[in-house]
């Protein structure tokens, strides 16, 4: 049992992932895993010596990095040597280094300035090859590559479905001399290549992924009042509630069509659905408290949502069709803010515990609410597109970060922005391909 | 067009801008400027912000005595609670008995909380407490319609800090006059 020792003192070094750039996240592995199992990734052997340009992203980096974040493997940063083909593998000195499992390939250059990108996946105690992929990318495609390909190893691997290629939204605010600027950004999964959606004088809040990974919709106050907006990626938008009162909370249904979201109009924060193409609206809750942050269940049908009609605020249970609403936790007096993971077997929300607010899961089968987090104020929880990791904004030294954690509670990093704040973070679907 | 005409043109040009600036630089806005949203320019990487900063504010409203009820432009509210507690009473009623005097005047009631809890419930909680202002103004005479209630949650505290007395500034209703129409 040495073996895990070293795997989490190996973990606890601070894998940090950092590159150029304003607004980048940094990720720092917090807690390691001893479950994670030993893996080589080589080196990708650049064959183009003399032709083209070597390529600009280091994929294996990549894919090591990416495994290593997921708290499933621990990449082995030393290895005895470099092949770069199977016939060049000498099985016995990889069965020495402790490694489960050994990826290695080439980059060969290709017409017109694009890459093709071989990787190798090996079980070194069978001695056998159990896949092999190859694509023929850009440049500016390595690193969806790399992502691609760590899902593929890691799905191969664990039987599971991978989680980094996608995309993580999430709203900064940076200090100015006139006022503090918000923005809503997007980035990769490692928090590389973020882009700007939106820069405001005003806050903008609640950003959530339409089940094809294409558009954000999102509560700004630009107008000096809350109006919820969808936005594409290519930065169209258009507004979706301009309401008075609040427009808040919107989360899309899992067929993309509609928006749950909370409306006060009529008086109260209700929870409404809205046709994202009619902007036909339909009223779900009908009641004198506050009814408020709706999560669709992931087969659509019925919703999830805070009330605090029975004096405090608590988690509730309703049919899309409407109807009566049933109250899902009894554990404290605050539980709010609930997101359903993708198996629709988990309810995260915020639980308030001793005066804390904390991430918390609900298993819907054992009515079972377990903690999973330790700050003081840890709210939106967002889970990963397989439901392996939960991600939720944190205070760390009275700065706004982003931390997660493994939905087993062993595996926790955090990520910071190297200036400003950072909240309320929302993890993608995961790309089609 | 020749080059004598481009200058005198290009002269006249230069004053009339100067003239725009000197004139908005004593101009008083009679409301927040706001950045013209383009809604197909919301987009990534252009630079464009939207909003109006929000420094640019001025305050409206009723001269009073330092002190006095209506001299108060926030009311200050206990955690997860919506109640108008009896020391800001007076607050809330001089501010609506002014309105009902001066039917012309707008007001907003902003309402806002604490950090603590999630950030679409605090939202919710501070148009409640925005609301339970409005309630009290009504009672003293003011119309509906003078009325608008914004909440911003915990979006805009104005003391940063986590703690009891930075919270305790943070759940308040801002009382802010349009100005007159």
């Amino acid at each position: 049992m040495k073996r895990w020792i070293r795997a989490v003192s190996l973990m606890a070094v601070a894998w940090v992932i950092s590159s150029p750039g304003q607004a980048e996240l940094t990720i720092r592995i917090t807690q390691g895993t001893e479950a994670a199992l030993p893996i080589v990734v080589l080196p990708l052997a650049w064959t183009g010596q003399g032709q083209g340009t070597p390529p600009p992203e280091d994929v294996a980096a990549i894919i090591r990095s990416d495994l290593a974040r997921s708290g499933r493997f621990r990449p082995l940063i030393e290895w005895p040597e470099t092949p770069s083909t199977v016939d060049q593998v000498r099985y016995p000195v990889w069965r020495a280094t402790g490694a489960d499992s050994l990826v290695l390939g080439q980059v060969r250059p290709a017409a017109g300035g694009q890459y093709e990108v071989d990787v190798q996946l090996l079980d070194v105690f069978q001695g056998t090859r159990l896949e092999r992929y190859t694509n023929l990318v850009g440049a500016d495609e390595l690193r969806d590559v790399a992502h691609y390909y760590s899902d593929l190893i890691y799905q191969r691997l664990t039987g599971e479905p991978g989680l980094f290629d996608s995309q993580i939204a999430y709203i900064t605010q940076q200090q100015e001399a006139d006022g503090p600027r918000y923005a809503l950004m997007v980035a990769d999964s490692d928090g590389e290549r973020p882009k700007r959606a939106l820069r405001s004088y005003a806050p903008i809040m609640s950003p959530a992924w339409s089940p094809d990974g294409n558009r954000l919709a999102y509560v700004t106050f630009e107008a000096d009042r809350a109006e919820v907006y969808v936005q594409d990626l290519a930065g169209q938008r258009q507004v979706i509630s301009s309401f008075p009162g609040i427009n808040g909370a919107p989360v899309w249904s899992p067929d993309g069509r509609r928006l749950a979201l909370t409306l006060s109009k009529d008086g109260n924060p209700e929870i409404y659905l809205v046709d994202v193409s009619t902007r036909q609206l339909r009223r779900l809750t009908q009641n004198s408290a506050i009814d408020t942050e709706p999560a669709w269940l992931p087969d659509g049908s019925g919703l999830v949502f805070t009330s605090d009609r029975g004096g405090s605020p608590q988690l509730y249970q309703m049919p899309v069709r409407g109807g009566v609403a049933e109250r899902l936790t009894f554990d404290g007096e605050y539980n709010a803010g609930a997101t359903v993971s993708p198996d629709g077997r988990k309810i995260a929300m915020v639980h308030r515990t001793n005066g804390d607010y904390r991430i918390a899961v609900l298993d819907r089968d054992t009515r079972l609410l377990t903690v999973l987090t330790r700050g003081r104020l840890d709210e939106s929880p967002s889970f990963a597109p397989n439901g392996s990791m939960i991600l939720y904004a944190a205070k760390s030294g009275g700065v706004d970060v982003l931390e997660a954690v493994s939905v087993d509670g062993g595996f926790r990093q955090q990520l910071q922005l190297d200036q400003g704040q950072v909240r309320e973070p929302a993890w993608s679907p995961l790309r089609k391909r | 067009m020749n080059q004598h005409a481009f200058f005198q043109w290009a002269l006249m040009a230069l004053i009339l801008v100067l003239v725009g600036c000197a004139g908005t630089s004593e101009t008083v806005p009679t409301q927040e400027p706001v950045d013209v949203v383009d809604p197909t320019a919301g987009g990534a990487e252009t630079g464009a912000i939207v909003g109006g900063s929000s420094l640019s504010r001025r305050q409206y409203g009723p001269d009073a005595p330092p002190g006095s009820p209506l001299a108060q432009r926030a009311i200050y509210f206990d955690y997860d609670a919506a109640t108008v507690k009896a020391e800001y009473r007076p607050v809330a009623e001089a501010h609506g008995t002014y309105l009902s005097e001066n039917p012309r005047i707008r007001v907003v009631l902003e309402g806002n909380a604490d950090e603590r809890g999630t950030r679409e419930y605090n939202i919710a909680l501070g148009e409640r407490r925005a609301h339970a202002v409005r309630r009290i103004m009504l009672y003293q005479g003011a119309q509906p319609e003078q009325i608008q209630v914004v909440s911003y949650g915990e979006e805009r505290p104005v003391s940063a800090g986590s703690g009891d007395s930075a919270w305790a500034q943070n759940r308040r209703v801002e009382i802010v006059y349009a100005g007159e129409e």
